[in-house]
This record gives C-alpha cells, structure tokens and sequence, in this order.
C-alpha cells in the first residue's frame, strides 16, 4: 500500500481543463495556490465527487473513490470526506448543534449530542449549541463549518478558501486555531487559497496551479526562492523578476556570471544554463541586503546596485521600498527593510540609496517573455 | 348558499392538491436543479395552462377524454374509466390546469437554496432522501405551502374549464363558481351574492396568507 493517504489524478480538457496529479500524506496539509479561475476548488470538488472529470482517480487509504478507467464512483454521501466550503455553507434552518449532528447520523442520538458538543468544544464554541447560525459571527461559522466536517470523521479534510470571509483578525486567530488543530489529526488537509501568504503559513507542501494544471509542488520555503520557471515565480508573487544573459560560469570559485541589462551580476553556480543562453532570473527581497549610510562594509562588493527610491510605504514593521536603479531603462527592484532600519538610516522618497543582491539568493530559470522585460 | 356546491368545490380542492403535492415537488425540485434537452420545451408546456383561456383549454380536455377517440378511447377500453362529466374527470382536469401553479412556486423555493447547502448535506453523508427530508423540504417549506394555498384557492374558484369538462350536474360535477352561475342565471341574487362574497373572503385570506408565508420566509434564517 501506498505511504500516501490520498491519491489524486484528474485529467480533462473540457469544460474546465484538468491536469493534475497530487498526493497527501497523513496529517500533511497540502495547499492548492492559483489565480481565481486555475481550477483550485474543481480539484476540491471532485476529491468529494461532487465533480467528475472524465478522467480520474482517486484512491483515499486504500479505498478507490473513483475510477473513470474502470467506471467506479462512489458518490459523495458514502466517501468520508470534510469539506469546508468558502461561505461556509451552514443549514440555515438547524442550530449549531443540529448542524453538526447531521453528520453523526450513524450514532444514536445521545452519543450524537455528546460528540457534538465535544467537537463544539474543541472549536471553542461551548454555549453556541442552541444558536442559528445567522446569529453567529463569520469567524464562528467558519468554526461551525469545521466542527461540522469533523464530525463526519473524515479520511481527507478539504478547505475551500475557509478564511476569505472574515476580516483580518478573526483570520490571524483562526491560522492559529488551525495550527493547533491539525496537531491532532492524522489525515491529510487539503487547503485551496489565492493568499501566498497563508499557504506559507499554514501548508507543509504546496502546488501551485495554472489552467488547471500543477505547475510546480513543494515546500512554501523551497517554491518562493526557487520556482521553476518565471510563471511559478510571478504566481508566487515576486516582484524582482527579470530577463539576462549568462556570461560564463567559474567552477572554481562556484560562480556564475550574468549580464543584466548594463550590470554584471555574480549568482551561485548553477551549470544548467549555458553561456550566452538568455534566462529569467529572480531575487526575493529578503536576499537584498541594504548599504548602511554610516558604515559601509566589505559586504556592500557583493552585486552592488545604486538608486533612488521613488515609492516608500510603511507596514507591518516593514518599508517596502520601490527603487529605481536605472531612469533610462526604468529598471525598479524591490526591497523590504525593517522599519527601525529604515529609520535609522533615513530612508524617504527621493533618497538615494545602495543595496547588495546576495548571489545565493540570485535564482536562475528558463527563459520566458515577461510582461515588462527588464 | 349552496353548500352541496361548496362541499364538492373543497372535496375537488383537496384531492387536486393530494395529487399536485408529490407532483410539484418531483417537477419542482427536478426543474430548479436539472439542465436537460428539451427543459425549455417542457417549461413552455408547463406554463400553458396560465396564459391559455380557461374554455380553450377546457375544450381541449373535452376532446381528449371523449370516449369516442383517442386518449379518452383508450381509457374508456384499457381501465374503463369515463373521464367527461363527472368528478374524476373534473379532478384530472384541475390537476392539469393547477400545474404551473404548483410547480413553477415550487421551482423558485428549490432554485433558492444554494448549491452549497445540498452539496454539504452529502458530505455530512446524507442520502439524497435524506437531504429532501432534513434539508430541502424544510427550507422551501414556505414556497410549497404558497404554491398549495394558490392551487387550492385556484381550483375552489375555477369555472371556464370545470363547465367544459364536468358540466353543470348537481352533486357531482357542479363546483360553487358554476352554482354561482346557476344562481344569477336564475335571478337568484342572494345567493349568488352570499357566495360570491364567500368566495372573495376566501381568496383574500389565501393572498394574505401567501404574502405573509413569502415574507417569513424572506426575513428567516436570512
């Protein structure tokens, strides 16, 4: 048997195209990123067979759910499955408890209400049980909806964008509730999301979607610093993205060579790019490092570049900075600092800075037209 | 007040909406959630009987359950049912006529619960019976009882098509609207009036009682 606790291969070209291959292991959550329109929930949707794509197969522990190959589908009622849907999807005419009881039918009904109250419990909802969900905040009914798939004992938990609904403290509060949470099961979690941010938060693995089809899986970590290709790079939000030459590479001192525009930049060695072969290349903001005013350092030799900073927003503890390196060719790089760096080192609009790219953190890709080629 | 007339107006009412219930919940519900060829065709016949004059569809009626041709000869062979001119003809007739009444509210009440809500019934492992029961039936509760209310009033009131198809035979096929008739053509104006006025109370309290049921079920659970 299979170390995976599901597996998941969905291919179609019609009406929405389909090509997927996933897997999930027990007590891993897996995050399914993409644009609005990539296919994230239909995935969603057929692991719970409310969806059949023409071509499918899913095996959840052991247990094939469906098989196009061999015409076997076993509908929705009958596969354990948790689904958490984006606006929760409460019965609006049942209380809380009522709710969650619809999934308990197999108990009696005294070991209903107790089980109930027990996931009510573990939701921190303890006193809701007699409240109609419109009675309840959304963050409540997100809790509801959770405790409600729970309730099913689920093989595989799926969560349709489950935070979209509230606002941003309720959802801070609820990553957490999550966290916690999934320390105490052992299925696998599959979380559809659009918010880069969250996947990286919460998932242990994530697959980033396009048309329907998996472009690239991986830790969140791992994905961020080193996409595949300029598309994975761009639907991970990366705004330091840019087209270069390869000049050459030097085995010995592990470094490669690249023209960008009118600067040469020294990246870690990375052989499968040859010289003179146009690439993509990309560098996270984390890995730019800022020239302190008051002390330079032998560190600010290491790709350095020089500009002037034409957009300055303060949030969340961070300056991000837009910085022009070039007015001609507009070439702008963007580069986050901690405010009380930023303030230390006096840095507003029209103030002109140095920054170094680290060359490790340089991440070299195919090449691939870019909407603004710099 | 004629109330042999009345009784069998409320008798041909109620067995009308014994029939009509099942049937425009299964229509209902399969219209609000099913896409199919020939929906639109189907919609279209469903909805005849609304815009089709009482008498023109009461002749067709006429004509299919002669027991000279056709439907009607058939019937009158396979079951030897006789449908023209009595109260079982009256109540096929008033079950056709009704649809749209009863199916198209109903439609709408289906329509109005979200995907979602059925599709997490079946997660929850509900069976699709199950999800009619607990979930479906209670949430469009107020469109089905409405829809009832409309026919029930609809049939007790019905007179184009009930003289086309039933007659006018005492005890039998004579509804209060076609007594109502009787009573003026007979100069009888009391009665006519007390039944008349009869029949106007009623059809208030029914649209008062829909309104109320289309409000309650705006503002609840919303």
């Amino acid at each position: 048997m299979s170390d995976f606790a599901i597996e998941i291969s969905l291919q179609q070209q019609y009406p929405i195209p389909l090509d997927v291959q996933l897997h999930c292991r027990p007590g891993e959550l897996l995050a399914l990123v993409g644009p609005s329109g990539s296919g994230k929930t239909t995935i969603l949707r057929a692991i719970a067979g409310l969806y059949q794509p023409k071509n499918s197969c899913i095996i959840c522990q052991g247990e094939t759910w469906q098989d196009t190959s061999q015409q076997q589908f076993i509908p929705t009622h009958q596969r354990h499955v948790g689904l958490v849907f984006q606006k929760y999807a409460l019965f609006p005419h049942l209380t809380v408890l009522e709710n969650i009881q619809q999934a308990l039918a197999h108990l009696t009904q005294h070991d209903q209400q107790s089980e109930a109250l027990d996931l009510l419990k573990k939701v921190h909802l303890e006193g809701m049980e007699h409240r109609y969900p419109k009675t309840l905040s959304g963050g409540q009914q997100q809790r509801v909806a959770v405790a409600r798939a729970l309730a099913r004992r689920p093989k595989v938990l799926l969560l349709d964008e489950p935070f979209s609904a509230v606002d941003q403290v309720t959802r801070r509060k609820l990553y957490r509730e999550l966290l916690a949470l999934r320390k105490e099961l052992a299925i696998p979690i599959i979380l559809v999301t659009h918010d880069i941010e969250e996947s990286t938060l919460l998932a242990d693995r994530i697959a980033i979607l396009h048309h329907g089809s998996i472009l690239q899986t991986g830790t969140p970590k791992f994905v961020s610093a080193h996409p595949d290709t300029a598309m994975v790079a761009r639907l991970m939000d990366q705004s330091n993205l840019f087209t270069a030459h390869i000049l050459e590479h030097e085995v010995e001192s592990n470094r490669t060579r690249l023209r960008w525009q009118n600067f040469i930049l020294e990246a870690t060695y990375q052989p499968q790019f040859s010289a003179g072969q146009r690439v993509c290349w990309m560098i996270q903001s984390a890995n730019i490092l800022l020239h302190r005013r008051d002390r330079p350092s032998n560190g600010d030799n290491e790709n350095p570049l020089y500009g002037t900073i034409i957009e300055y927003i303060e949030s969340n503890g961070l300056a991000n900075i837009l910085l022009q390196i070039d007015p001609q060719l507009k070439i702008e790089i963007t580069v986050n600092v901690p405010l009380h760096v930023a303030k230390r080192n006096k840095l507003g609009l029209d103030e002109h800075i140095g920054v170094s790219l680290l060359s490790e953190g340089i991440h070299l890709m195919p090449y691939q037209a870019l909407r603004k080629e710099t | 007040m004629d109330w042999l007339a009345l009784t069998l107006s409320i008798k041909l009412s109620l067995v009308t909406l014994l029939f009509l219930l099942p049937i425009g919940i299964v229509f209902g519900r399969y219209l609000a959630y099913k896409q199919f060829f020939g929906k639109s065709l189907l919609q279209t016949l469903l909805t005849l009987p609304l815009v089709l004059p009482p008498t023109v569809l009461g002749y067709y009626m006429l004509v299919a359950f002669s027991p000279n041709q056709g439907l009607g000869l058939w019937l009158a062979n396979t079951f030897g049912a006789r449908l023209v001119f009595n109260f079982e003809g009256l109540v096929l007739a008033s079950i056709i006529f009704n649809l749209p009444f009863a199916i198209q509210p109903m439609q709408r009440a289906f329509a109005a619960i979200p995907r979602e809500i059925r599709e997490a019934a079946a997660c929850c492992g509900m069976s699709p019976g199950r999800i009619l029961w607990k979930i479906e039936l209670p949430l469009a509760w107020q469109g089905i009882v409405s829809a009832m209310v409309m026919c029930f009033a609809h049939t007790l009131g019905e007179f184009g098509i009930v003289l086309m198809v039933g007659g006018n035979i005492p005890a039998e096929t004579q509804t209060i609207a076609i007594s109502i008739y009787d009573r003026v053509q007979a100069f009888d104006d009391q009665a006519a009036s007390i039944m008349s006025l009869s029949l106007l109370l009623f059809s208030m309290l029914t649209i008062s009682l829909t309104y109320w049921l289309t409000e309650r079920s705006e503002t609840k659970h919303v």
